[in-house]
């Protein structure tokens, strides 16, 4: 039997834009244990909510990370508003809905662009960004931020979408879907690129469900669990059926995220032709008091945002559970028997954000 | 109207081992552990999940009782409990992958144990 | 400036970000924005950069990374602070494990404020970066004058 060697793989490594720090023990090329260890961009975020009243730490849970800020605030507001008893008006939802979808959109070509990149397929990164631009664009018309939104607030939202805006939002989903096929078609038929994913960082399915792999790593895996399920905002009138792969390797999880691009576009088409009109927000009256765990689903998975207040302005405890998180176990045991030069490829097809995960 | 149905039990520690192994048994995932710092005393959650269908699970502890591991019957739960050690210093008995408080480092030991906060006041009155 | 006469190579790290201003400083260099038509490069090699552009404000265990790469980065050099948790810890500056600005551990020449900044101010920031660096370089080649000048501009 060969010698063992731990090899130490970031914080700072060219593929990951974020510090995260894996020991992989070694044998020749083979990799046959990793263990990681974060803390790197801990800030300890959580601990703010004591000291922010519970309407203003909307802002704090935003910019727990900035590629699903909207997301998170989100679910932060739901969860204040599970707690607090408050009925958000349709249109509040259906909004919801939209910027969630757009954000989900933006993430996932954010993601195909890196993990091209970590391929060493420069040119698609480069087109995955230049389309992700448009997003960003609708992202920024309409809520005026470009990655931080804050367009969430308790009881509702901050700002509405005229109905002609949303109209011409529609029309132009078209010829951003026929780009998007485009790109799809590199991602999920194209020789080389396949030749780095299929077969590489094998997840069985059990494997998935016992480590608790969520998103579309655990999609990729065969394990049917998206939150959108739930019926959260408005994905119950919409109606809602995941996007589930059986391959259990990092094209799985690839093709799961480009087949949610074309589901993403499709629930944003429905929103804006169902969206009904109405009020914007309720008023907020009170404190919350008791206690809840406001599930959504984030581009990378299950996000929990455990909220507990105790009457006064001030919730005595947040609790973020970021998918991020989740998926380490998971990774871990993608990484066991891989070889050495396909562990940025595997680290990233988890959708690794590391701002979310550590807090 | 509540999204979705949440059911907590609350549990002796002594019995935390049995009640997990039968959510593992059941076919439960496991979606999250918490601790929160609730008065003088520490709250931990343990939530599970199977066809959406939301069961928490919560034993309320002094800061010094120790907590049996549930990594033996959920792989994953290293993550939550050597968390719960770094930021709570709740000494965790048994955890398959124990990184001994190196999981997330702190400028600060335990640092929502008794929660410390740099400057007071608006932010333009910076020290 | 009309023209550049130089490639200044650019070297990001990402202290304690929400990630908001990681993908804008990334979004600079993709092609809406494409700074790389100047010349501009990111490298991952502090010893081949000229401009060191930190995102995020310093944690307790970022300190000791973020001293060492600025020491390693060759003479001239430039520090740009991106977004407000660069400039002074921002909406996190009370947490127990943030130190504040990039600006407690090494100087900065140029703030660029914003949540997250955007990338015509990123470039904005870039761009009095390379005059900074130019009275640097000039600085340098004459003798008697120190070559660590604090700069402080805000764009």
């Amino acid at each position: 039997m060969s010698r063992q060697i731990v090899m130490p793989f970031g914080p700072q490594h060219p593929v990951l834009p974020e510090p995260i720090h894996l020991d992989l023990v070694l044998e020749d090329e083979t990799v046959v244990d990793a263990i990681p260890s974060i803390g790197y961009i801990h800030r300890g975020l959580e601990t703010l909510v004591t000291k922010r009243e519970f309407p203003e730490y909307v802002y704090i849970a935003e910019r727990t990370c900035g590629i699903c800020s909207f997301i998170h605030g989100m679910t932060y507001c739901q969860g204040i508003e599970q707690v607090m008893d408050l009925e958000v008006p349709p249109r509040a939802h259906y909004l919801r809905t939209i910027w969630s979808e757009y954000s989900r959109i933006h993430s996932h070509l954010l993601w195909l662009g890196l993990f091209a990149d970590s391929m060493g397929f420069e040119n698609l990164f480069m087109n995955s960004w230049r389309l992700r631009e448009f997003v960003l664009d609708v992202l920024e018309e309409t809520t005026g931020g470009r990655v931080i939104q804050g367009s969430c607030k308790v009881g509702g939202v901050r700002r509405d979408i005229s109905n002609g805006k949303l109209t011409a939002m529609a029309a132009d989903l078209a010829g951003f879907e026929q780009k998007l096929s485009d790109l799809a078609d590199v991602f999920l038929h194209d020789d080389s690129v396949k030749s780095r994913l299929v077969g590489v960082g094998n997840l069985s399915k059990t494997d998935a469900y016992d480590t608790g792999a969520v998103g579309p790593t655990g999609r990729g895996s065969g394990v049917a669990i998206d939150m959108r399920m739930t019926g959260y905002a408005a994905y119950g009138d919409l109606g809602f059926e995941p996007v589930v792969e059986k391959g259990g390797d990092c094209y799985a999880r690839c093709a799961v995220r480009v087949r949610e691009l074309f589901s993403s576009v499709e629930i944003i088409r429905m929103a804006i032709e169902r969206i009904p009109d109405g009020e914007i927000e309720v008023k907020v009256k009170g404190n919350p008091e008791g206690e809840y765990f406001s599930r959504a689903e984030q581009p990378r998975g299950e996000l929990v945002h455990y909220v507990k207040g105790d009457g006064t302005k001030h919730l005595v405890r947040s609790r973020i559970r970021t998918p991020t998180l989740t998926n380490v176990p998971p990774l871990v045991k993608m990484l066991q028997g891989c070889e050495l030069a396909d562990v940025p490829v595997i680290v990233l097809s988890i959708d690794p954000c590391i701002g979310c995960m550590e807090r | 109207m509540k999204i979705e149905e949440q059911t907590t039990t609350e549990i002796e520690v002594a019995n935390l081992i049995g009640k997990v192994q039968a959510y593992r048994s059941g076919g439960y995932r496991l979606v999250q552990v918490t601790c929160s710092k609730v008065g003088d005393l520490f709250e931990i959650n343990y939530s599970f999940e199977k066809d959406l269908r939301f069961e928490n699970v919560r034993i309320i502890i002094d800061p010094d009782t120790e907590v049996p591991s549930i990594s033996g019957m959920y792989w994953g739960a290293f993550v939550y409990e050597n968390e719960m050690h770094d930021l709570f210093g709740v000494q965790v008995k048994g955890m398959n992958v124990d990184f001994h408080g190196n999981f997330i480092r702190t400028a600060v030991p335990y640092p929502f144990r008794t929660q410390v906060f740099k400057g007071e006041g608006p932010c333009h009155d910076r020290s | 400036m009309t023209y550049l006469t130089r490639s200044p190579w650019i070297l990001h790290y990402d202290a304690s970000s929400c990630n908001g201003c990681d993908i804008e400083v990334l979004a600079c260099l993709t092609p809406l924005y494409d700074v790389e038509r100047f010349g501009i490069l990111n490298t991952g090699n502090p010893k081949h950069s000229d401009i060191f552009v930190v995102t995020g404000g310093v944690n307790e265990q970022n300190r000791e990374v973020i001293k060492n790469i600025y020491e390693q980065i060759p003479d001239p050099k430039v520090v740009v602070a991106v977004g407000i948790c660069a400039t002074s810890g921002g909406v996190f500056r009370e947490c127990y494990n943030i130190m504040g600005g990039i600006d407690r551990i090494i100087p900065v020449d140029v703030y660029v404020p914003g949540c997250a900044a955007r990338p015509e101010s990123i470039i904005d920031g870039i761009v009095k970066a390379l005059g900074i660096l130019e009275e640097k370089r000039a600085r340098m080649r004459q003798p008697d004058t120190g070559k660590k000048a604090t700069g402080g501009e805000t764009v």
